[in-house]
């Protein structure tokens, strides 16, 4: 490829990029003509929701579709030269060499039988730029470099005796160590919890700034984008629909799935959700008054142990208690391993509790069983976070919505009425009602869920990460959603997530948990904008959206 | 480590016991009186002497109660007695382990035949760039798994003795009689083998760390070898015992169609005779067959795949 | 039985990973079903194929004189060893019977005791892998354990003990062969039960205050039926080539009665002069495994959500 390298050349133009899968029965258009340039040295950032076709565009860079894919470009240059045609084995001294690639989730992307280091080594001996002790001494100083502690004894390890966060890690090793001019981050950070994710990607952005490799950044975070990216490519439906700096993206959205999905960025969003509507007063009184009126669920010092095979006891869920009013919002925030998805199960008694008293009403179901239990269960109702799995594939959304109903043994006649009214309130078309749940949208599914949740009109809802698994726009939808339902019915929440942003837009009260205890309950406000514990303080910092350009141009001021 | 060692026997001489047993019940408890079957000697039951009925009941110990029986069979056989044979009184344990080595010949030389077959077609019906060559490939194993082995040994017999006269349509002396029969015993081990390994190896395929190794600009050769097939290898190789005791079914039908002596053909003629101990030792043996085996993978498998220590599941760290 | 993580469940791929594709899909009347039932059938020849194949065996054992006018049992010697010819596509045998009419009429014994195997296979596993799923704790042991020492024992062998027991004949092979391969079914439906009574979807259906039971019925068993179906279609095929093992062995139906490995067996004996004998049913008997494995894989990737 080309000598001389023209600084004022792009290092990878895109024009009229279009990919298409074909199948037996039709056609579908994944990218539908795509262009940009990237320079030396920069971080592009492309957002959109899936389905976009970020991913799809940033394979088809590094020619790693799959084979049933149609990749047409009117230009593909990579410094000087056109990728359009080359053959295999020209695309292999490409691929690594000079374009690198960081995977979207670290635990699966390991051969799980090879060391790490080997795997280092591997991404330089594969192009002979090491023998091979020089490439086994090169990964174990590459490995230091991306941050990983005690390199040495982590080259001699195996995938499964490292963290996802430290995974990451030695891909981004692997991924430097030829020296590429382009990386592609495809999602880097999402799998991992967000104080790991800030810690990577504050620490890849200075190894390329550093290097001056440039950054072909994919990520479904708007925050993300804004707070690395020199500039940003919005994706919507195969095509980009804007493009500009962090700044003018975030502050000046010319297209409406921008200002939608600028607009629906929890990060981004300051205030509480009000009800869409009026549909009547709210039952609470405000958050700031501090402690709830009437108590609705009480949990005392909830313990819950398991037993791990080999390793005695892990202790999940260490002495929890708070108490959720009628009509209110408690949110249970931590990262994964917290302890919080337990007590969310423990409070919906799919667990029982080792130790600690649970108390709805005033009525203690700690240890209810069977039938009592069952009447019980009427009055506290669950969502859960993939609406994949928690529809029976074989039921329609009329059979699935009915199931409570019927288990109570509601008369068939207003059953039938009944799911139509939740099917309304759920704001989902009449005509659903006949449909399974594979031809319906995750957001479709999440809706009938809640749907099902109210039937039997609960007083208590359990959400457990209930928006994490949707999309931005989609979850913004589910959250107003949640917040009418809430005003219509007066229903009270234990809002289980991990993410501070959206807790500020639907919780009343916080609770942060870490390492199965509950360190910290406040005001939502409180919590947010001062923190008392560093565990807390932490957390916050850790989300993204921290660059100057977060704030809204006019507003409430944002507190972090 | 020992006490995994210690732990792994026990289940293993647990499999054995249960293994007796179950060949106890269905042998000694099914309908069907095993004196009165046994005195017919497979001929018309009805014209039977009914004293020598009775004395064959005595001498079987069928007119005890059940559970002495048991307890009477189980404590004979710990000490290697089955029982003897009907037809030559031989004792059915001796019958057994004198043809036992010819049964270990075919069945190693068919088992390397089948690993050498399974392995080449899993790998090219993966490998190749061209599709056709791979979906041509990938056809034969499933066309291999639905054939009789009886009617392969036929074949074979017409094919390669009676028409070419390669190899001797019959007997167990010297190489060549080993080749037909080894061969037609390793057609359905060789096809479940690639089966298995061309399945494991096409998931192996699509996992994002093979994207990863493609991506880092490695050929597709050193993605095959370096890392997808040892990974793939893994499934299959569980799967040892359940093929060693496939080998050994195979070898009753393999031995009958080439005449060999052996196992497999011994247990035909005493279920023909009804000959119960004979039939149970055999029973015993293949449950033996399976736990050895599946013991030795178990303990080299710690040294294939890294994230295994013996008894110990692999934990990730957190 | 065995303590190492990797089972062979690792190779199930999970199913449903495609979540937008139907979204869109239209609902449609009778008649373009049956279309696209038509269109479907033209787009995978080799189901079509396989379906076909095992109708007409099915049609064989019903009505096999609708296939051929010569009779199954007697033969003009004069004819005997005869190679396959307009008059007898199949050839004849040592006494002068057609080999077609023979596999013909073979069909109805084949079959039969094929079916009554998977039968009892199906419904003694079933039982037990369900039980042991869903109360689980010792019971599921107790039954685990009973099951991994059949599977240690290979079927051949056990259904030899179960034969050398119940004395000879196609009722007894068939007892036989089932009952050696109801482990399989139990190990599946185990598994299935399993599964679906800690997929998210029962979870929520218990949390909605449904009963126990009702999730048993509603949600569980319809939905491990999928893979006990494709396991059943499999086990034809497998058990076809057990009894034709079996029978080939002579422990079968006796001597006259056309039983496809009876039928191989008796060829052995011209295996130098007349190749068909034994070439004709053992290339029904391929086709008609290759047929149930085609099903079952089909039926497999249905997974009988539809």
């Amino acid at each position: 490829m080309s000598a001389e390298t023209d600084p004022y050349e792009p290092l990878l133009t895109v024009r009229g990029l279009r990919v298409a899968y074909e199948t037996a029965r039709r056609r579908v258009e994944a990218v539908r003509g795509v262009d940009f340039e990237l320079a030396r040295g920069e971080v592009v950032a492309i957002v959109g929701e899936s389905g976009s076709g970020k991913t799809t565009t940033a394979q088809a860079v590094i020619h790693l579709l799959d084979p049933a894919a149609r990749v047409t470009a009117e230009e593909l240059v990579f410094d000087g030269s056109s990728l359009s045609d080359l053959s295999r084995g020209q695309w292999r001294e490409v691929r690594g060499a000079r374009i690198g690639l960081i995977p979207q989730d670290p635990v699966v992307s390991l051969d799980p039988v090879k060391k790490i280091g080997e795997q280092v080594a591997e991404a330089l001996r594969v192009h002979r730029l090491a023998g091979r002790r020089q490439a086994a001494a090169r990964a174990v100083e590459l490995l230091e470099l991306a941050g990983l502690s005690e390199p040495a004894l982590r080259a001699q390890q195996f995938p499964h005796q490292l963290s996802g966060g430290m995974k990451q890690r030695a891909l981004i090793a692997a991924a430097l160590a030829p020296e590429p001019e382009l990386i592609i981050a495809d999602e880097p950070t999402s799998a991992l919890d967000v104080t790991v994710q800030k810690q990577i990607l504050d620490h890849l952005t200075a190894l390329v700034r550093e290097r001056g490799t440039a950054v072909l950044l994919i990520t479904h975070d708007l925050a993300v984008a804004a707070d690395r990216a020199d500039r940003i490519l919005v994706m919507h439906d195969g095509e980009i629909v804007e493009r500009g700096t962090a700044a003018e993206v975030l502050q000046r959205p010319r297209h409406p799935y921008t200002q939608t999905l600028v607009a629906a960025a929890p990060a981004l969003v300051s205030s509480r959700l009000t009800p869409s509507v009026a549909v009547g007063e709210r039952v609470v009184p405000d958050a700031s008054a501090g402690a709830p009126a009437e108590t609705l669920l009480s949990a005392r010092g909830l313990v819950k142990d398991f037993a791990v095979p080999g390793r005695g006891r892990l202790r999940a869920v260490d002495g929890v208690s708070f108490e959720i009013g009628r009509g209110e919002t408690f949110a249970l925030v931590g990262e994964s391993g917290s302890g919080k998805s337990t007590t969310a199960r423990l409070v919906a008694r799919l667990e029982t509790a080792t130790a600690g008293t649970l108390a709805l009403g005033g009525e203690d179901y700690t240890h209810r069983r069977g039938e009592e239990l069952r009447r019980l269960r009427r009055r506290f109702q669950l969502v859960y976070q993939n609406p994949y799995a928690s529809l029976d594939p074989r039921f329609t959304v009329a059979e699935a919505i009915d199931e409570p109903l019927r288990a109570y043994g509601a008369p068939p006649s207003e059953r039938a009425a009944r799911v139509a009214e939740l099917l309304d309130r759920v704001a989902l078309p009449a005509a659903f009602a006949s449909r399974r749940p594979a031809e319906l949208s995750g957001g479709q599914r999440q809706r009938v869920a809640i749907a099902r949740a109210l039937a039997l009109a609960p007083e208590l809802v359990i959400l457990d990460e209930a928006v994490s698994a949707l999309d931005v726009s989609v979850q913004a939808q589910i959250l107003q959603l949640l917040a009418d339902l809430q005003a219509e019915f007066g229903l009270a929440y234990l809002f289980i997530t991990h993410d501070l942003a959206v807790v500020r837009q639907i919780a009343d009260r916080v609770g942060v948990m870490q390492a199965g205890r509950l360190v910290e309950t406040g005001t939502t406000s409180q919590i947010l904008e001062t923190p008392g514990d560093d565990y807390t303080r932490r957390l916050i910092e850790a989300i993204p959206g921290s660059a100057p350009w977060f704030l809204p141009a006019a507003g409430p001021s944002r507190v972090f | 480590m020992i006490r995994y060692l210690i732990r792994r026997v026990l289940q293993g001489v647990f499999v054995l016991w249960a293994a007796y047993t179950l060949s106890f019940l269905i042998l000694y408890l099914l309908p069907g009186d095993a004196a009165t079957v046994a005195a017919a000697g497979g001929g018309d039951a009805s014209s039977v002497d009914p004293a020598l009925v009775v004395r064959l009941r005595h001498e079987y110990g069928l007119d005890e109660p059940l559970w002495l029986q048991y307890l009477h069979a189980l404590g004979r056989a710990l000490t290697g007695n089955f029982g003897d044979n009907v037809q030559t009184g031989q004792p059915a344990l001796q019958a057994v382990v004198r043809v036992l080595p010819n049964t270990l010949e075919l069945a190693a030389a068919a088992l390397v035949l089948a690993i050498v077959i399974g392995f080449l077609v899993a790998i090219a019906s993966t490998f190749p760039r061209a599709a056709w060559i791979r979906q041509l490939l990938a056809g034969l194993p499933p066309i291999g798994a639905a054939v009789p082995v009886f009617w392969i040994g036929l074949l074979l017999l017409q094919a390669f003795s009676f028409h070419l006269r390669w190899f001797p349509s019959l007997g167990d002396q010297g190489l060549r009689s080993l080749v037909l029969p080894a061969v037609t015993l390793s057609v359905p081990t060789g096809a479940y083998i690639a089966q298995l390994l061309a399945r494991s190896l096409r998931l192996t395929l699509g996992r994002p760390y093979i994207e990863q190794v493609r991506a880092k600009g490695a050929s597709e050769a050193r993605v095959h070898f370096a890392h997808a097939l040892r990974n793939a290898v893994l499934p299959t190789l569980t799967m040892v015992g359940v093929l060693v005791g496939n080998l050994l079914a195979g070898t009753v039908v393999t031995e009958t169609v080439f005449s060999r002596t052996g196992v497999g053909r011994l247990v035909v003629q005493a279920v023909g005779d009804r000959d119960l101990p004979v039939v149970q030792v055999v029973v015993v043996f293949a449950a033996v067959a399976f736990v050895v085996s599946s013991l030795v993978v178990d303990l080299l498998y710690p040294f294939v795949d890294r994230r295994i220590t013996l008894g110990r599941t692999a934990v990730a760290a957190a | 039985m065995s303590e190492l993580l990797i089972s062979e469940t690792e190779l199930v791929q999970p199913a449903g990973s495609e979540p937008d594709a139907a979204a869109t899909a239209p609902r449609r009347g009778a008649s373009a079903r049956a279309l696209a039932a038509l269109r479907g059938a033209v787009r995978r020849p080799s189901l079509t194929l396989a379906v076909l194949a095992i109708l007409l065996v099915l049609v064989w054992a019903v009505a096999p004189g609708l296939f051929t006018h010569w009779d199954p049992l007697v033969g003009d010697v004069s004819d005997r060893l005869q190679g396959p010819s307009v008059q007898h596509v199949f050839g004849t045998d040592n006494l002068g019977r057609d080999l077609w009419a023979r596999v013909v009429y073979g069909a109805a014994d084949s079959l039969a005791s094929t079916a009554l195997a998977v039968a009892l296979a199906l419904v003694v596993g079933s039982f037990f892998g369900l039980i042991a799923g869903f109360v689980r704790g010792w019971v599921d042991d107790a039954i685990m354990r009973v099951m991994d020492v059949v599977l240690a024992i290979p079927s051949v062998l056990l259904s030899l003990a179960i034969i050398t027991a119940l004395g000879f004949g196609t009722v007894n092979v068939a007892i036989a062969v089932g009952f050696a391969s109801a482990a399989s079914f139990a190990r599946v439906m185990r598994s299935e039960v399993i599964s679906i009574s800690t997929a998210l979807y029962v979870e929520a259906a218990r949390a909605s205050g449904v009963r126990w039971y009702t999730v048993l019925r509603r949600h569980v068993l319809p939905n491990s039926l999928g893979p006990v179906l494709a396991l059943s279609a499999l086990e034809f095929g497998t058990a076809v080539l057990a009894i034709s093992s079996l029978s080939f062995l002579g422990f079968g139906a006796p001597p006259p009665a056309p039983e496809w490995g009876a039928l191989i067996s008796e060829g052995r004996n011209y295996l130098a002069i007349a190749w068909w004998l034994t070439t004709f049913p053992g290339l029904v008997i391929v086709a008609i495994v290759l047929a149930a494995n085609r099903i079952s894989h089909a039926v497999e990737k249905n997974g009988g959500t539809r």
